[in-house]
């Protein structure tokens, strides 16, 4: 095929992978659309575990193993399914302590190690560089087959620039889409929706390869398969081969489920990039779908393959060979760009991971520590940080593409992806003994990972380099410095069928060996400690609820001291523990403690800063006592504020209350001022209206009889002393009531007194023909009181009565009766009476005026009112006991003292 | 001869007024109370009647109320004649259908010439 019709291909197809990061980007930004919210998407992006060695090699080993090849698949699978409260917990701790890389998570583990950093991405960077190189290497020689160049060309020729380009073309992508930000536990949204998008390319272009050569060129499954029944050697590939054994099966099953998880990409993908927990459910057995699609045609094209070429062709390129050989070019475009979007998938993920584990633990640390590179501002710092992630992507790459250019040529990379998987699998002690196991110890991390390291290294490593003679052979046939035990493909003389199942099987041992004893020799720092208890205590959190990590116990009391008082923190501390059977001894504090001490704290300063407090304890790194102390001394002092200020506006708030409640009586008494003037006004009016019209009268008519006149002035003259008497009830009651009238308290014989009250109103009595009676008792009763005010109030109520009582029948009573620390004076009288509801308001000022139905032709109105303000001023009582029809009884008790 | 119906339980207002009428060529009835206003209404259905408001037992403004609704009643002329003098009860006075709300204390040939000018036009 046409070169240029095959590099337009990829060069579009790689602008098309722009167009549609940039579009998930922009939907993001614009419409706040976020692709990889759905679950779907989050399935096929895990899919880049399907690399171009999968793609074609998959085929490969199926020609020469058979069905062995599935391992490699079921591994994954399996991981989704088994694993899940695993990648769970390792979901939940990375979105908690904002890891973005597998380094980074090994580091945070153990107490956020420095060196575990290192190790870890050296690690990465060793084992995982050659397997990118392999995936450059699958583009150009798909490239070579699908442009018949079947020759290896030199370096400098053309297909060699081809990589070049793409190498060029795919680090822009990565710097473009994968460094937008600093912060790298943000995800990329058009980075992983690209990714997404080559998952469902690769897989449609393997599925049309597949059904090309199975009903294409053959009759279907069936066919394929009778035919290679019939040849012998291909026979075997239907069953699982003897010679591998068991163990081989067992490696190749166990190796793909630690690089699910462990593989930078794979750690990018599955765990940073998530953006829901819920997608790991539905992920589970959605990716696993996707491998048995990508796998279902992988067994009938190798036996095609095989019955086709017969030998003739490398079986990793039978994908392509074949549509190429019944001439179906097109469709072996199609099938290189599957073989392209599979491993440009990989390079993106996996460098942009390998640039952020590179740029975080090595790089920048470097920087900050060499004193004349650190930057002096923060934009400055920002600025670096973006253009080391980006140094870091060019040097991945460019390793990558040195790797291939002039190692790879000179030997096999056929079990590459293998090997990688096994240097990262060297993780998964650390990994997951530190999900479960709090004893695990930074220094037990450290000496498995490099244990396990060394032994990949030499085991997997070295052979290979012997092999192409760039080491000595002797290291392999004779062993290490000629000693017979370091064989590298049999340690300590143990013979096993290969050398990965060898490898594992040491570097696996050695590495948890020195794991698990390490560990139980380790005493755990306090920063170990609290990481520790993060991650193996991850899902008892809830989500949403307050921090409920681990502490210990002394800085838990140091904090409770520094806020309660040391009694105070000691009685809580052990009352709780009392109730709970919490040993209180322990260093490490009960997670229940730490709950409770938030609480506690809650309760002092409010619960965001308890949280915080309580956080810098549990989590953050190296923080110590003392500024945690600070941050307590300072909220403290605002505490102290706060409370100032809060006193400061409970009084003003008092004040303000008081001023409205007074403002409220003062309108109130305004209102009643107005009703009182109003009301006066109008009692005033009527006298005045009488005098005046009676006056007119007699000023018209001169021609009068003389008795009238007569009669008319006397009228005159009552009317105006009804006046007077009115204002002087008016001013009497004013004076009263604004506590101007002073009390001349002296000594009063109240026998006397009503005595000298039914003289004074006989006359009046007499002349309504009612019966005035009174009976002085034996016992004298003498009182401290204002004399001329207690008699004006007995005067009141009596000439009261006198008017209310029937003329001829009417009969009024008055007695003194002694009460229990208080002496009565009872006013009684048979009148009509008065109502039950009514007994209160006659008390009122002009009662009768408001309350027309009552209105009485004498009397000013303000008589009771009068007389209920003096009785008070003299610390006494006034009320009435009435019915209707059966007269009234006024009662005025006034205490003995 | 007209007849005119005094109602106000003051009595030296109730005094002056029974004068002021009969003076000037009107014949006048009394009533000290509601309950008698409402009666003598009934029975005697004067011209005009000059109501009080404050009473013991039904107020004018009832009494007022009574004849106005009555369609036998109705043509009878109502003054007011009251202590009470906010805007709002000499308003309800006019609502009610008075002809006339003269506030106490009053001059008693005011008085006259707006009971005379209200006879008037039957007079004629």
């Amino acid at each position: 095929m046409n070169r240029a019709v095959v590099i337009a291909s990829a060069v579009l197809y790689l602008a098309l992978l722009f167009f549609i990061a940039w579009f998930a980007e922009r939907l993001l930004k614009r419409k706040s659309v976020n692709l990889t919210q759905h679950p779907t998407i989050y399935a096929l992006s895990l899919a880049v575990y399907c690399t171009a060695w999968t793609y074609y090699g998959s085929v490969g080993r199926a020609a020469k193993g058979g069905i062995e090849f599935l391992t490699v698949y079921i591994g994954p699978t399996l991981t989704c399914i088994l694993f899940y409260p695993l990648l769970l917990k390792m979901l939940r701790i990375s979105r908690r302590e904002r890891i973005n890389s597998i380094a980074d998570f090994v580091a945070a583990r153990y107490g956020k190690n420095f060196t575990l950093g290192i190790i870890v991405t050296l690690c990465c960077v060793m084992g995982i560089i050659p397997y990118i190189a392999l995936q450059l290497k699958a583009v150009s020689s798909s490239y070579l087959i699908l442009t018949h160049q079947h020759a290896m060309p030199g370096p400098g020729d053309t297909y060699k620039d081809t990589t070049l380009y793409v190498v060029l073309l795919l680090g822009l992508f990565i710097m473009l889409f994968g460094t937008r930000r600093i912060d790298v536990s943000e995800k990329h949204a058009g980075l992983v929706s690209a990714v997404a998008f080559e998952s469902v390319v690769k897989l449609v272009a393997f599925l049309a390869a597949g059904i090309f050569v199975t009903w294409g060129v053959f009759d279907g499954f069936a066919d394929i398969f009778s035919q290679a029944a019939a040849q012998q050697q291909l026979a075997r590939l239907f069953t699982i081969s003897g010679d591998g054994g068991y163990g081989k099966w067992l490696v190749m099953l166990l190796l793909p489920m630690f690089a699910m998880v462990l593989l930078p990409r794979q750690f990018q993908i599955a765990v940073v990039e998530n953006t829901d927990e819920s997608h790991l459910r539905k992920a589970s057995w959605q990716f696993p779908l996707y491998l048995f699609l990508i796998n279902i045609f992988v067994l009938p094209i190798a036996l095609a393959g095989l019955l086709v070429f017969q030998g003739g062709t490398d079986p990793d390129s039978f994908v392509l060979a074949l549509p190429l050989h019944f001439r179906q070019s097109w469709l072996g475009l199609f099938v290189f760009i599957g073989g392209f979007s599979a491993a440009t998938g990989m390079i993106i993920v996996e460098t942009m991971a390998l640039a952020i584990m590179m740029s975080n633990h090595l790089l920048i640390p470097l920087l900050l520590s060499v004193k004349q590179l650190r930057p002096r501002q923060q934009a400055g710092i920002s600025r670096q940080i973006l253009f080391t992630r980006r140094f870091s992507i060019v040097l991945v790459l460019g390793l990558a593409f040195f790797y291939d250019l002039f190692v790879a040529a000179s030997f096999s990379l056929v079990s590459i992806g293998l090997i990688s998987m096994a240097a990262v699998a060297q993780f998964a002690p650390a990994v997951v003994g530190g999900l479960f196991w709090k004893q695990a110890s930074k220094n037990a991390a450290i000496a498995g990972i490099v244990t396990g390291f060394l032994v990949w290294l030499f085991t997997l490593v070295v052979p290979t380099l012997t092999d192409t003679g760039l080491l000595p052979a002797s290291i392999r046939s004779a062993g290490l410095f000629g000693l017979s035990f370091l064989r590298p493909d049999a340690l300590l003389g143990l013979q096993l069928p290969d050398l990965l199942t060898h490898s594992f099987f040491w570097s696996i041992l050695l590495n948890s060996g020195v794991y698990i004893s390490v560990s139980l020799f380790s005493r755990l720092s306090e920063q170990e400690k609290i990481q520790a208890a993060v991650f193996v205590n991850i899902l008892r959190d809830q989500p949403g609820t307050v921090w409920r990590g681990t502490a210990a116990m002394k800085d838990l009391k140091v904090l409770l001291h520094n806020f309660l008082g040391s009694d105070r923190a000691n009685n809580l501390l052990q009352a709780y523990a009392q109730r709970h059977q919490i040993d209180m001894n322990k260093d490490n504090a009960d997670p229940r403690v730490v709950l409770f001490t938030e609480r506690i704290l809650s309760g002092v300063i409010g619960s965001a800063s308890a949280r915080l407090l309580v956080r810098s304890v549990t989590k953050d790194e190296q923080i110590q006592v003392e500024a945690v102390l600070n941050i307590a001394k300072e909220s403290q002092q605002v505490l102290e504020l706060n409370k100032e200020l809060k006193k400061k506006s409970v009084e003003l708030t008092k004040a303000s209350e008081l001023l409205q409640h007074a403002n409220e009586q003062l309108r109130h008494m305004d209102v009643l001022k107005d009703e009182f003037l109003y009301t006066v006004t109008h009692e005033l009016r009527t006298p005045l209206t009488s005098i005046r019209a009676l006056s007119e009268i007699i000023h018209d008519n001169p021609d009068m009889e003389d008795d009238m006149r007569q009669h008319y002035l006397a009228s005159i003259v009552r009317e105006t002393e009804r006046l007077t008497h009115l204002i002087s009830s008016v001013l009497n009651l004013e004076r009263y009531e604004s506590g101007r009238q002073k009390l001349h308290i002296e000594s009063v014989h109240l026998n006397k007194l009503l005595q000298d009250v039914v003289a004074s109103v006989q006359p009046l009595a007499t002349e309504n023909q009612v019966q005035l009676s009174y009976h002085s008792p034996d016992t004298m009763y003498v009182l401290q009181c204002d004399e001329d005010l207690i008699r004006q109030v007995v005067y009141n109520l009596v000439s009261n009565a006198l008017k209310f009582v029937p003329p001829g029948r009417g009969r009024v009573n008055l007695r003194l009766h002694h009460g229990y620390d208080e002496v009565q004076i009872w006013v009684e009288d048979n009148g009509k009476g008065i109502e039950p509801g009514l007994h209160e308001l006659i008390f009122d000022k002009f009662f009768q005026a408001r309350n027309q139905t009552l209105k009485k032709p004498e009397g000013s109105g303000l008589g009771l009112a009068i007389s209920r303000r003096i009785i008070e001023m003299h610390s006494g009582r006034i009320w009435v006991e009435s019915k209707p029809g059966e007269g009234a009884k006024f009662v005025v008790a006034l205490p003995f003292s | 001869m007209k007849k005119i119906l005094v109602v106000d339980d003051d009595p030296y207002i109730l005094m002056s007024l029974e004068f002021l009428m009969k003076k000037n060529g009107y014949e006048v009835m009394i009533a000290r109370n509601g309950e008698e206003a409402l009666d003598a209404v009934e029975k005697l259905h004067p011209d005009l009647v000059l109501l009080d408001i404050m009473m013991p037992d039904v107020d004018g403004y009832a009494i007022c109320r009574h004849i106005k609704s009555s369609k036998k009643l109705s043509d009878i002329i109502v003054v007011f004649l009251s202590a009470k003098t906010k805007e709002a009860d000499v308003k309800k006075g006019y609502d009610l259908g008075a002809a006339l709300y003269i506030s106490k204390p009053f001059s008693t040939r005011d008085l006259m010439k707006s009971v005379k000018e209200l006879l008037q036009p039957t007079q004629s």
